[in-house]
């Protein structure tokens, strides 16, 4: 069981929880102690708006474990309004096509269960096609 | 600070060896590699390795391959970096003999993929890659190379056969070499006809893994005992990126490759067109494709243009996978690095045969870990 | 009858913000009578919504309580509780509410617990915020009825068991797009429609959901509201029923004294099925997506084992400005992704994979 593990990640995951570096105010996703731009030390949260577009993608037939049952998925690099870009499936795509350049929004979704069902459930961010 | 050489090699055949344990094939390697080298006495054994721990349950490798290969009490560790955990290795190995503290190294890759099946070994070689934020969205291995190369398609406009000649290039010259796991010649057509396997990847843009284990003996000038099976390492580089692709300012720029490159040539005081081959990282095709970008053999997203079957055959300009590259042989994470020095050593002591390039003096090889998070950049030159 | 038996809080109090979330794949009732039925027979609705592969009744309660805040404009930390209602908690043990708290931003200094009373646990969820924010125990209380509730295949409730929920920032009066004037809960144990523990699908009582249960319970929480209250059907531009199928609603608006007109917007059990703790809830967001300043709204839940929730709700000028600030409840029916039994066994879980 890697509890631990996913719990710390869960305002991330849930909320799309990242930080802004104070001193350059670069915005960073996922969260890390250094601000990549400035080398400066970065802590400070921030919630990003969830909206982006799809940079590329690519389809899974063959997945690892965990992900079997939701098998095929597309997962997208998705360059989000902020600036950074995030991996991450994408979800609700219907009959659309997928495109380079499409605009997404996030949506927290069951990502997968940790072991099997006797493990906890682990959620955080997909992105689908905007909505309306 | 001394001279380090390659007095010996040896290699076991990739393939999927149900009936061997990893210590089987890492004491094949390294014995037959010692008795090529005259049995030297090794001060230090680098075993280059990724997956034991999870695949195998087994860590500390450093004992166990050493007590296996009969060589009880020598200082061994293993070194890690994913796919490049061989060509890792060497660089240590490189390090210590170079820095004249030690005289002999033994440097062994070994993988044994298949102690596991199904989904669980998908997920044990995504580690190459970011678990909480690629592995954690289901991505894959070859997957994160078909995010890239459905963007190098759309940026630049590539045409989807212009990434053949990586694959067609490897299969042919694996015809010839015993130790490659396939040896079918493929063609253009073989290659459009291929299913999607992750789209847009289809069968042979992507690796298969394999078993197999592969050795070099590093020597000082003092310990090499026959010049003519010499081969020099004119330098090793290594040179890190973020470890997930979305992290990259440019997630098309292999920035690792390009910083390892750079340097490697440097130190060993070379350019690019003194080059007779390159045992380059040509499976994902898309990695193929991006190291010939960043290490500077073509232009930003014109490197589809340079990757064409007759530049990179072994009569072109710029031969790659001369003995089957890492397509041709099958991927074996801990030894693909080992495996590309042996087939440059190969090479570079005109024992190559049918695919013998003329007057090979020079090779360089280069290992990359996941998206060439890593990249690992070795220069090899007849003694 | 007694005096004063409605719930009515010491300060006024209201729906501050609203939102709904319905998945997009509809599961056609023609569909199940295939594979069960060989084609024969009616069928109670035409089309049900079905939960994706990657969502549950967290994910939905989710999406419902971002679009309220989307729409009700204050800060999550200002929440002191949430309440989610269902009967298909992901989890038996351990919260859907604290997951639904932090995915939405919500402090630490929170009241949060999950309710299960079938398909009133949504409204239960609101009466008990009216009581948090009424006594002024807390500003803002987020109530939420939320379903992606299993019917047992081949069975006649599989036609209508659908996913879906809505969620309610509750809140003062004053800020409100929308005041709860009054509620009245009308409760008994009458055992209609349950599940053991343990079990997958429900059990229910076939014609004895009808009389003693649906009925008996809308019908008096209905007409004890509004003799409380003084008030007439005509009284209220909007009704909302829970809806297990399209008849009942139906038949017990008739008999209170509703019209067509009154009900319609708020029936959306032909469209969507029966999203259990979300039924009634999502009939309301449908109607407050409408609704004009100063329109009267009764609202009559009803869970089996069981129970009825009455509300008596009055639209403010509010709404206009506000509603607009999230998707409507018709734009996620619009979102429409038609599959067939085979999909549906696969996405509900009903294919034994071990």
């Amino acid at each position: 069981m890697e509890i631990p593990r996913h719990w710390r990640l869960q305002k991330q995951r849930l909320a799309l929880v990242g930080e802004v570096c104070p001193h350059c105010h670069a915005k960073i996703f996922p969260a890390r102690d250094v601000c990549p731009e400035c080398g400066g030390e970065a802590k400070t949260a921030f919630k990003f708006s969830g909206k982006g577009e799809v940079y590329s993608f690519t389809t899974l037939h063959s997945v690892p474990a965990g992900f079997e049952e939701n098998a095929p998925y597309t997962v997208a690099l998705v360059k989000l309004e902020e600036g950074p870009i995030i991996t991450a499936q994408l979800t609700d795509v219907g009959e659309k096509e997928v495109k380079i350049g499409m605009p997404v929004e996030m949506v927290t979704r069951r990502i997968r269960q940790d072991g099997d069902e006797r493990g906890m459930l682990i959620y955080g961010y997909k992105f689908r096609p905007v909505m309306g | 600070m001394q001279k380090v050489y390659i007095a010996g090699v040896g290699q076991v055949p990739v393939g999927e060896h149900w009936d061997k344990s990893l210590t089987n094939l890492s004491t094949a390697a390294v014995r037959s590699a010692l008795k090529e080298a005259g049995n030297p006495q090794p001060d230090i054994v680098y075993i280059g390795n990724f997956l034991a721990s999870s695949l195998s349950h087994q860590a500390n490798l450093g004992a166990l391959v050493c007590d296996e290969a009969g060589l009880r009490g020598v200082e061994g560790t293993t070194v890690e970096a994913g796919e490049a955990s061989g060509a890792a290795a060497l660089h240590m190995g490189y390090l210590a003999v170079r820095s004249g503290l030690v005289d002999c190294v033994v440097v062994v890759g070994v993988e044994k993929m298949t102690d596991m099946v199904g989904t669980e070994v998908q997920s044990a070689a995504v580690e190459s890659g970011d678990t909480d934020f690629e592995g954690m969205q289901g991505l894959t291995y070859s997957g994160i190379a078909g995010l890239l190369m459905q963007r190098y398609l759309d940026q630049y406009r590539a045409p989807r056969d212009s990434f053949a000649g990586f694959p067609i290039t490897a299969h042919n010259n694996g015809v010839n070499n015993p130790f490659a796991m396939y040896q079918k010649a493929l063609d253009l057509e073989g290659y459009k006809k291929a299913p999607v396997v992750c789209e847009p990847l289809s069968l042979y843009d992507v690796p298969t893994y394999a078993d197999g284990a592969a050795a070099v003996i590093l020597v000082s000038q003092k310990l090499l005992k026959d010049k003519n099976k010499a081969v020099m390492i004119s330098a090793s580089e290594i040179a890190t990126d973020t470890l997930a692709v979305h992290d990259r300012a440019d997630p098309l720029a292999f920035e690792a490759v390009r910083i390892s490159t750079e340097n490697a040539l440097q130190k060993a005081g070379l350019t690019r067109d003194c080059l007779d081959l390159f045992e380059c990282w040509d499976t994902p095709s898309i990695y193929g494709m991006l190291s010939l970008e960043a290490g500077g053999f073509a232009e930003r997203g014109q490197g589809w243009r340079t990757a064409a079957p007759e530049n990179m055959a072994l009569t072109g300009r710029l031969p790659i996978a001369t003995l089957g590259g890492i397509k041709a042989h099958g991927l074996v994470p801990g030894a693909a690095g080992i495996y590309q020095v042996v087939d440059a050593v190969t090479q570079l002591r005109g024992k190559a045969g049918k695919n013998q390039i003329k007057s090979a003096q020079v090779a360089m090889t280069q290992a990359i870990s996941g998206a060439a998070a890593s990249a690992i950049t070795h220069i090899l030159r007849t003694a | 009858m007694d005096e004063n038996l409605l719930l009515k809080p010491a300060r006024a109090v209201g729906i501050v913000g609203y939102g709904v979330y319905i998945p997009q794949y509809r599961l056609p009732a023609s569909e199940i009578l295939r594979v069960w039925s060989g084609d024969e027979g009616g069928t109670p609705i035409k089309e049900k919504a079905v939960a994706g592969l990657d969502e549950d009744t967290v994910t939905i309660s989710i999406e419902a309580a971002r679009n309220a805040f989307a729409r009700a404009g204050i800060d999550p930390l200002e929440l002191r509780a949430v309440w989610v209602g269902s009967e298909s908690h992901p989890y038996v043990v351990k919260p859907t509410s604290t997951i639904v708290a932090e995915a939405v931003g919500a402090s630490e200094n929170i009241q949060a617990a999950d309710l299960e009373f079938a398909c009133k646990a949504g409204t239960e969820a609101i009466v008990m915020a009216m009581g948090m924010v009424g006594s002024q125990m807390g500003e803002y209380a987020l109530a939420i009825g939320a379903d992606t509730a299993q019917g047992k295949p081949g069975d006649a409730l599989e036609f209508t068991a659908a996913s879906g929920g809505a969620a309610f920032v509750i809140g003062p009066a004053e800020n409100s797009l929308a005041t709860i004037n009054a509620a009245y809960s009308y409760v008994t144990d009458t055992p209609d429609f349950w599940r053991r523990q343990h079990q997958v699908y429900p059990e229910h009582g076939q014609r004895f959901t009808g009389e003693p249960a649906y009925f008996k319970h809308v019908s008096t929480a209905a007409r004890t509201m509004l003799d409380q209250l003084g008030a007439k059907p005509s009284d209220y531009a909007f009704a909302v029923f829970h809806q297990p199928n399209a008849k009942f609603p139906q038949r017990v608006a008739k008999e209170l004294g509703f019209s067509k007109e009154q009900i319609q917007t708020g029936l959306l059990a032909p469209v969507i099925g029966n999203t259990y703790a979300g039924a009634s809830l999502v009939g309301l967001t449908a109607v407050l997506d409408i609704a004009k300043a100063g329109d009267r709204i009764l609202v009559v839940s009803y869970g089996s084992g069981a129970g009825s929730d009455a509300f008596d709700i009055s639209v403010t000028d509010k709404i206009e400005e506000r509603r607009k600030k999230a998707p409507s409840t018709q734009q996620y029916i619009d979102r429409r992704i038609e599959i067939d039994y085979a999909t549906y066994a696969r996405y509900r879980g009903k294919i034994v994979m071990k």
